[in-house]
Formats: structure tokens, sequence, C-alpha cells
């Protein structure tokens, strides 16, 4: 190209740009947990809108504090619903948010493997020979390593898994671990188990919600966010968005389905 | 301060440099002395870990090495060795890692060698051997320092393959870097502060002896 065309062509986009500023895409940081779930919801959203989100996906807690330093976002879903409130008593939010899902966590194994699965983790408890590495989110800053720790306490498995047990950075990484057979089981975010790409690497069993105290996940409208930031943090309470999140294990917030 | 994890480092950085520094003499004598054909691509293999992001290394090993991959359960069964999740497992990956920062300055350092000095030496009778005791490795010297030193101090900031592949196991995987990681998590920086200090110091300390003990070249002494 010519350095003339081409410097035309910049001022060309650049003036497109400036024009296009009313519809920029609402840049959207998301809890890993919703890595499958969301980009369903967010699909659905653009093809009934003209508007457009970029999704971000990582931990909940990264998320946080890149905000409180300024990181240009206008929609955050924090799997912790604390990180939200702490944000908005720093005044960085529009609102106090608020809760789209309450997250399940399940126990996940590679298919190939010949531990039976049940929600008491007596099956586990019975081929805990089998298992040479356990894979949980890191309970001292990831919600879901939390409460994995919870259940496993509750059910007397804490103890015994100390010396198998392997964090992941997030549960992603932690759900990762599982898929590639490199940890023989671990327990995930139950949206995660459910995603296509990983339910054809694993079996999964849902954990009793009353095995752990219950992780409420709350989204939030950040100062300065997009129209279409705003537009994408109303559709999530439609029941076309309700029904994605639901097929994806997560319960509606304030109980049922 | 996490001091199990700070000892993890230290032995990983350690080892690494110690165990990698043999084979690592051997090749880069020869890259810097053979004229072989197939130099140039063994050389290119060499220098990729520097260009690869650790994620592509930690990403490889974690698929290729883990018990439910042919290697890894091939290993697993026949050696009882785990490369996935160990300490075992994050010495392999430093020496892949590393390659590149020991085997560079060794082989400019035996490049800078006159093929004359070695002649001379052979003429005098002293064997190959000897020669490369007596002669070659006395002058590579600031080179073995600088590479054993680079590969120190790069495995203690080593971190993306660590995630990846360490598993975040205390004693064992849970490196300074990946404790000083939690901490900032956790939202606790008192104590992220003070390892990322500890951690300064010691690779400040780790290169400073490193530069003083090389500026003293031992054929120049005698």
């Amino acid at each position: 190209m010519q350095r003339r065309q081409f410097i035309s062509a910049s001022i060309a986009t650049l003036a497109s740009g400036a024009a296009l500023a009313q519809s920029e895409p609402a840049r959207v940081a998301a809890a890993s947990d919703l890595q499958f779930a969301l980009p369903e919801v967010a699909a659905r959203f653009q093809s009934v809108t003209p508007h457009r989100v970029e999704l971000t996906f990582g931990s909940s807690g990264n998320f946080a504090r890149q905000i409180q330093q300024g990181a240009p976002l206008d929609l955050f879903f924090s799997a912790d619903e604390s990180f939200v409130i702490q944000l908005a008593d720093a005044g960085l939010t529009r609102d106090r948010g608020s809760l789209y899902a309450i997250g399940r966590v399940a126990l996940i194994v590679p298919t190939a493997s010949t531990i039976a699965l049940d929600d008491r983790l007596d099956g586990l408890r019975r081929d805990w020979a089998q298992v040479r590495r356990f894979a949980i989110a890191n309970p001292e800053h990831a919600p879901y390593g939390r409460a994995a720790r919870e259940a496993m306490q509750k059910l007397g498995l804490w103890e015994q898994a100390q010396d198998r047990l392997v964090l992941g950075e997030n549960i992603s990484q932690a759900t990762q671990y599982v898929s590639t057979g490199a940890a023989q089981a671990g327990i995930t975010a139950l949206s995660l188990a459910l995603a296509p790409t990983v339910a054809a690497q694993t079996r999964h069993v849902p954990l009793p919600e009353s095995l752990h105290q219950a992780l409420r996940q709350r989204m939030v409208l950040l100062q300065r966010a997009r129209p279409a930031a705003a537009a994408f943090h109303d559709f999530i309470a439609t029941a076309d968005a309700r029904a994605i999140l639901s097929r994806y294990g997560f319960s509606a917030p304030g109980g049922g389905s | 301060m996490d001091w199990g994890a700070a000892r993890v480092s230290l032995w990983l950085a350690g080892l690494t440099a110690l165990t990698l520094l043999p084979a690592s003499l051997w090749m880069s004598r020869w890259l810097a002395t053979s004229t072989s054909r197939s130099r140039p691509v063994i050389e290119a293999a060499l220098l990729l870990p520097l260009l690869l992001p650790p994620t592509v290394i930690g990403f490889y090993l974690l698929t290729s090495l883990s018990g439910a991959s042919a290697i890894g359960a091939w290993l697993a069964k026949h050696f009882g060795l785990h490369l996935v999740f160990t300490f075992e497992g994050l010495l392999f990956a430093s020496w892949l890692i590393n390659l590149p920062f020991m085997v560079q300055p060794l082989q400019r350092a035996f490049a800078a060698i006159p093929r004359s000095v070695r002649e001379a030496a052979w003429v005098s009778g002293l064997s190959t051997w000897r020669t490369f005791w007596r002669i070659e490795l006395p002058l590579a010297w600031p080179g073995v320092l600088a590479g054993a030193a680079l590969t120190f101090a790069h495995t203690l900031g080593e971190f993306g393959v660590v995630l990846m592949v360490g598993g975040n196991i205390a004693g064992q995987t849970r490196t300074m870097s990946i404790a000083i990681y939690d901490r900032v998590q956790a939202f606790d920086n008192a104590a992220a502060q003070q390892m990322s200090l500890v951690l300064v110091g010691l690779s400040l300390a780790a290169l400073a002896l490193v530069f003083a003990l090389g500026r003293r070249n031992p054929l120049q002494e005698r």
C-alpha cells in the first residue's frame, strides 16, 4: 500500500471509529466458571440487539484488583459477591450490583476412570487408592476452591486428601487438570463439568448445595459503563438468558429452577 | 513469609544449574567447534525455549507427560517417575526452559578460544581430554559462571511453566513466584511484598556473586 493511501485509510478508520462510539462493544470481565455459559448468552444477546460484547474470563479476585487499578471494564461478573461489594464500597461501581446465579460444585473424573460417582463421595472413598492427585481450585482465593474444601471437610475427606491435593490457579485450571487426566479426580464448578468440551472427556456428579456456603455470584456495572454493557446487564435477567444459565447448572438467585 | 516455598525455589534453581551444566558443556563445545551441517538446526532447537512462551512448554508437558498420556504412563510404569505435579517434573521443565540460558554463554566462551590455542596444546602432547580440562575450561570459565548464574536466577524467577504443571503443592512445587502470586490473589499485600523483597535480594546476590567471581580469570592468576 502506498504511504499516502495508508494514511488516508487510517484517517478514515479513525473517523468512522469516532462515529461508532455510540455502539462500542461492552467490555465484560467474568469469572472462569462462566467460560462456556456466558459466550452462549452473549451470542443470543448479539442476535437480538445491535450491541456487541467482548468477554474476558479469569479469576474474580484478579479482575477486582484490576478494576481497583482502573482497568477499562464495563461489566463484571464475580463468582464471589464479596468482591463486588468491596468495589461498590470503594465507589467504583454504579450500584451494589445484583445476584445473577448461585454456583454449584461437582465431583469430576476422567471418562476412563472406574471410580463410581455419587453425591456423598462414597465411591471416591472406596477407590481412593486410584487417586494419586485430586484437583481443586486454590481455596485461599478461589470461591470454588473454598466450596470444595468445605464440602470435603463436611464429608470427612479433607484430612486424608491433604497430600494428594493439587491446586488450580482458578477453577478452569483445576478442571483442566482432571480433563487431561493429570489428576484422577477433582471438584469443579458444575457449569464447567456440563460444558460439552469438558463433558466429552469427563464424568461428573453434582454435589448437594448443603455441603458448602452458597456461591452467590454477583454482577455489577462499573462507573462510566457503555450503553451496550447496560443492555447486556439487563439481558441477563431475561428468560432467554436464564434458560442458558440454568442449562449450565447455575441455580437462579432466590431459589427455584 | 513462606520459607517452604523459598526452599523449593532455591533447591530447584541450584539443582537445575548444577545438573544442566555437564550436558551443556559438552553441547556448547560441540556447537562452538563443529562444522557439521546439522549444527544450525540443533542450535535453533536449543534456542527455541527462549522464544516459546512458558505456556506452550507448560501445555506440552501437561498433555504429554501426565499419567493419562502414553509417555507419562510408560515413565510411571517402568521408572515410577511422575513428571506432572512433582518436584522432578519441575526440574525437567527447568532443564528445557533453561537450555538457552546455559548453552549460549558457554558456546560464546568456547568460540572465543582461538583454534591455534587448542592446536598448540595438542602439539605439546596434551590429550583432547586434558586440553579441555587444563586449557579450554579455564579459558571459558567466565562463560561457565555466566551460564550457571543466568540459569539459577532465571529458575528463581520462572512462573508460567510452574503455574501450569506444578499444581501448587506446598514443599514440592510451590515456588516463591507461585507463593507470591497466591498472596497477591488473596489480597495479602504485606506477605507478597515481603517475599518479593526476599526474591529480589536473592537474585541480586546470586548475580553479584557471579560477576565478582567472573572477573577473576583462573589462567591469568598463574
